[in-house]
């Protein structure tokens, strides 16, 4: 690109979680933090609910609520939320040319039905054959299109009316690193000069535990801050759903738009799940961000509290052991695909206010800050694969 | 010499090398001699009981073996198959060692049926098997593989690790638009200069019982299935759904500076893309046709040409009665009265619907139309549709001269991504 790179600010916050709904509910309870976590609904697995949203605000026509499962729900209203938050909804003009890259995971399965049929299976005389029957009896096509990732973002266009372009990426946590850092890079480079970009996550199934039980990664029977899960460690899977408004400064001023933050870098690696990768990869990335200013940086962390990466990303955050740090997994639990942006809109929320909301836990790695903050490290570590660190700044 | 940099002053992005799997086969010379004779790669499924389904035909590749036998292994199989093919051609780097990113369009991921039912049995219970009978089998250790295998990301990340390309691969899905949108991505990565080269596949091994039985319920399947050869009828008046089918295509971009530098042999031009979201429904395109529309007028003035430079269109051409005609209206708006005289023709109608394949697979028949200057019919047009007065270069492949082409995907959630694509740079 001939011109040289445009500052990007985030102009918009849409966040709902186990904390509530909308940047000022999370900065009260970020501030005053009481515990989230649910440990009877899906018992031995700890899950984060999603606190009570009132849908009809967001998507106010039944008709589009039906056509949804609750991860698609949950994001189109979190989407809302950003569009209102940076005052562009129902602007037709700017939606029709508003980028939007939505990180998302699958739908939801039908699990009374997927167990009728194993349960039935045994008896049946022909098992492909029954299979086959029951699904063409059973399943509902409203059920497949609630089961496509790409039919958050779809959603998104029909509710909200976002049609500038449509993305959806997948891949969990590395997901959310890389729709931040494509919709950042497309305004950076001038290829488009306002996005909308998040993801969600609906916690609240059994179907995707059963995912990450395959490998034992989910929290069971107690609950501890992130940093406090032991050798085994694990995540306890948090509902919540996340979208950031971001557009090139020049566009926001000439709307009048105020910056709640700069998004000066993200940078995204594989993390190859070798020993000692993920500290590595995270250094390396530290080295490649813009100047920090020490005393008035924090790191928003997104440790998980799975293993081997949350005891790796502490021994980065050891190299580092002025800097205070928050994992916001112990509060909001962990979100996969919309971790990374809930994290983004975490921290630029604490930037915005220019101060850091208190510690969490006894483990010694989060500690208090007095201080005026200025700027955050968002880090965004894969419970597999994929790294992820982001700078937000005072604007 | 033509130009390093387009008329909007960004890198020219030329294809070095392209790989193709489909039901006619594995590679680009099979293939295209296969294409351009009008063959047909639907067949009866033969992979899953198809007993109590309505549609009984697919166009499968059967001749690729995958362990555990579900959606992501196989699409992953095809995807390097073709991606092997792609790099070998374009000469880049060397082996395990790309020196760009990659961005894989892929179907979404999910639990299969094998997979559950061999927990079940696991899980020793004769009576009731839940979820949470399941979660307990889940608990015991065994199935510890199906972790990997069933995250959305470790399709891609194996691919990274076979090829070795650079940074975080990004898996991404705009439904049947994904193998377009792959491509922009890489296209996009190079105009801002953020690298030389991209690997872009698409790549889809969807058809099992499920969601065969998904697309039939909302009723987009053809279900004539004898003979299976006829099933994929683009454009014709008895058009009756789309053939679901798997494949993959792969394709080297490369910024024309760095592709000229290393002497590579230039493929084709990949000329603009564009893309405009459908907010009307979730499975219907906007009667008036104005996503189609405009996701096609911004290709082409992305490319900085204009629709009378266009002189062959792939077409989206899935063969439900919907889409192609909102095809037709689209293209009718954006081309004018050339819309009648312009070849416009569905690869679907021989090797079906790639779903997430689609977009990437059809770039590379367009860019070998273009190379070979001859275009592959579409077949099982017998019944012409008055309400679409096209030229679909019916049943025979035909010489043309074509110096544009455009590329169409369109897919459910209102995506439209459309490709400009050319022979050789200007």
């Amino acid at each position: 690109m001939a011109d040289a790179p445009r500052d990007a600010w985030i102009t918009g916050i849409g966040i709902v979680s186990s904390l509530g709904e909308g940047a000022d509910a999370h900065w009260q309870t970020l501030s005053a933090p009481g515990a989230t976590a649910n440990l009877s609904s899906f018992a031995p697995y700890i899950v984060h609910p999603l606190a009570p949203i009132e849908l009809d605000k967001q998507i106010p026509k039944k008709g589009d609520q039906r056509q949804m499962e609750p991860w698609q729900r949950i994001g189109t209203y979190a989407a809302g939320l950003a569009l209102e938050s940076a005052g562009v909804k129902g602007n037709a003009d700017i939606l029709s040319r508003m980028d939007m890259i939505v990180a998302a995971g699958g739908g939801e399965r039908d699990v009374a039905t997927d167990a009728a049929i194993l349960t039935s299976l045994p008896k049946a005389e022909k098992p492909d054959a029954f299979i086959n029957e029951r699904m063409m009896g059973d399943l509902r096509p409203t059920l497949f299109l609630a089961q496509l990732s790409n039919l958050l973002a779809g959603n998104i266009s029909i509710v909200h009316g976002v049609t500038g372009s449509s993305r959806t990426f997948m891949g969990e946590e590395a997901a959310g690193v890389d729709a931040a850092r494509i919709a950042l890079a497309r305004i950076v480079s001038g290829q488009s000069d306002i996005a909308l970009f998040g993801g969600a996550h609906n916690a609240e199934r059994q179907e995707l535990l059963m995912l990450y039980e395959f490998g034992g990664y989910n929290l069971k029977d107690k609950f501890a801050p992130v940093w406090e899960r032991g050798p085994k460690g694990g995540f306890a899977l948090g509902s919540h759903g996340a979208f950031i408004v971001l557009e090139s400064s020049d566009h926001a001023r000439k709307r009048g738009a105020k910056p709640l933050a700069k998004l000066s870098a993200i940078l995204s690696d594989r993390g190859n799940g070798k020993p000692g990768a993920v500290t590595d990869g995270l250094e390396r990335m530290w080295d490649k961000l813009p100047p920090l200013t020490q005393d008035r940086l924090a790191v928003i962390s997104g440790a998980s509290g799975a293993e081997p990466t949350t005891t790796e990303e502490r021994a980065f955050l050891s190299k580092h052991p002025a800097i205070p740090v928050r994992a916001t997994g112990t509060h909001i639990g962990h979100g996969l695909e919309a971790q990374f942006s809930a994290n983004l809109a975490l921290a630029a929320i604490a930037v915005s206010h220019g101060k850091l909301f208190p510690p969490a836990g006894d483990a010694g790695v989060e500690r208090v800050m007095e201080g005026p903050l200025a700027q955050a490290v968002v880090t965004g570590v894969g419970h597999w694969r994929g790294l992820g660190m982001a700078l937000l700044e005072a604007a | 010499m033509p130009a390093l940099r387009d008329k909007a002053g960004r890198p020219v992005v030329v294809v070095t090398g392209m790989g193709v799997v489909t039901s006619l086969g594995v590679g680009k010379t099979d293939n295209w001699a296969k294409l351009t004779a009008g063959e047909s790669g639907i067949r009866e499924i033969s992979r899953f009981s198809t007993e109590g389904l309505r549609t009984r035909v697919a166009g499968t590749v059967d001749f690729v073996p995958a362990e555990p036998l579900c959606a992501p292994e196989l699409t992953e199989r095809f995807a390097a198959l073709a991606a092997q093919e792609a790099v070998a051609e374009s000469g880049i780097g060397t082996p395990g060692d790309f020196p760009g990113p990659l961005f894989v369009a892929m179907p979404p991921v999910e639990i299969e049926w094998p997979q559950r039912r061999a927990m079940a049995q696991a899980s020793g219970s004769n009576t009731d098997i839940d979820y949470d009978a399941l979660l307990r089998v889940c608990a015991t250790g065994q199935f510890h593989a199906y972790h990997e295998r069933f995250l959305f990301g470790s399709v891609a990340e194996h691919l990274a690790d076979t090829f070795g390309t650079k940074g975080s691969p990004i898996s991404l899905s705009t439904a049947c638009a994904s193998g377009g949108t792959a491509i922009q991505l890489g296209l996009e990565a190079i105009r801002r200069g953020e690298t030389d080269a991209a690997l872009c596949i698409g790549t889809d091994g969807s058809v099992n019982a499920e969601s065969l039985v998904r697309f039939s319920l909302l009723s987009a399947l053809s279900t004539q299935n004898e003979p299976a050869s006829a099933a994929a009828k683009p454009f014709s008046k008895n058009r009756d759904g789309f053939v679901m089918a798997e494949g993959a295509g792969a394709l080297v971009l490369e910024s024309y500076e760095s592709a000229t530098a290393r002497g590579a042999r230039i493929l084709g031009v990949i000329e603009g893309c564009g893309e405009m979201a459908d907010s009307f429904h979730r499975t219907r395109s906007s009667p008036d046709g104005k996503p189609v529309i405009g996701c096609i007028n911004n290709a082409i003035t992305d490319a900085g040409l204009v629709p009378d430079d266009i002189d062959y269109v792939n077409a989206h051409g899935t063969g439900t009665p919907e889409n192609d005609k909102m095809e037709y209206v689209g293209a009718a708006a954006v081309f004018g009265e050339r819309v009648k005289s312009i070849p416009i023709t569905s690869t679907k109608s021989m090797i079906g619907h790639t779903l997430s394949a689609a977009g990437a697979v059809e770039a590379m028949v367009t860019l070998m139309t273009l190379q070979h200057q001859r275009i592959p019919p579409t077949i099982n047009y017998q019944v012409p549709d008055p309400a679409i007065p096209l030229d679909v270069v019916p049943n025979v492949a035909r010489d043309a001269r074509m110096r544009h082409a455009i590329s169409n995907s369109f897919g459910f959630g209102g995506q439209n991504v459309c490709l400009v694509l050319g022979g050789e740079p200007t």
